[in-house]
């Protein structure tokens, strides 16, 4: 059972993702973006990662994709702007790049010696809201202060970038 | 229980899919989806591990991913409206005076 969810749901994950690079039209390309995100977070929730799941759904398919949609219906974009969607000249190096990627991905995954899943003995908290509060708030503290730091510089980017006169 | 491999192949699937969109798409909005799709595929990659080794590290990274994603989506964003309000078009091939 669990199995038969993973394979649908990381099958529409990739479906979606091929067809978020292959649309011509960008809103279809944030459509199914979405949909992959919302497979991914189905995948967290049963890798036990409750909180990073919500996290998913309320940053990514909510915040971001928002932010995407904003800018197309504000650039307006005419069917003449988007061009020929697919650089051909670059289509064979893409290929030979994606098979040299996967191959070798595939290779490394096969040839590691990954230890099986600790499975029943994982904490009751792990994954839930307290558990990732807690290691965010003790143990990554400092880096958790450090994400403030670049959200700020990424606010004030955005608005100098925005501005009307450069 | 589902094997920690068949999630590192459908992450490595999915970066490989990123990776094909920022190569070969012409549309710039289109590049930063798939730039989008490879952070998620990283994101996919950590949960995966942190449920193998029972450690909640990778729950804290994928947190930071999404910061860092979050940031690179309002300045890329920015920039393209910059870019737009010049060029009149998202096409990447019109922007070539930085080409050799």
């Amino acid at each position: 059972m669990e199995l038969a969810i993973f394979i649908l749901t990381s099958l529409v994950a990739i479906v979606a993702a091929l067809l978020v690079i292959l649309q011509r039209n960008p809103i279809a390309s944030v459509m199914y973006l979405m949909t992959t995100f919302v497979a991914q977070a189905i995948l967290f929730i049963q890798l036990r990662a409750a909180f990073i799941a919500i996290l998913q759904v309320i940053v990514y398919a909510g915040a971001i994709m928002v932010l995407f949609l904003f800018v197309i219906m504000l650039l307006n974009l005419r069917r003449e702007d988007f061009g020929k969607d697919i650089k051909l000249k670059y289509k064979p190096l893409a290929v030979a790049f994606a098979v040299v990627l996967l191959i070798e991905t595939l290779v490394v995954i096969n040839a590691s010696m990954i230890p099986a899943l600790p499975g029943a003995n994982l904490p009751a908290t792990f994954g839930s809201v307290q558990g990732v509060g807690k290691e965010l708030f003790t143990t990554y503290l400092y880096p958790f202060e450090l994400t403030s730091v670049l959200l700020i510089v990424a606010i004030l980017g955005a608005v100098v970038m925005a501005k009307k006169k450069l | 229980m589902v094997p920690l491999e068949y999630y590192l192949v459908v992450a490595g699937i999915i970066f490989t899919i990123g990776m094909i969109g920022v190569i070969v798409a012409r549309n710039i909005i289109i590049i930063f989806m798939a730039i989008e799709l490879m952070l998620n595929a990283a994101n996919l990659a950590m949960i995966a591990f942190s449920r193998n080794l029972g450690s909640m590290g990778g729950h804290v990274m994928v947190f930071m991913i999404m910061t860092v994603a979050a940031a690179e989506a309002a300045v890329g964003l920015s920039i393209i409206i910059a870019l737009f309000r010049n060029r009149d078009s998202a096409n990447i091939d019109e922007v070539n005076l930085m080409k050799w």
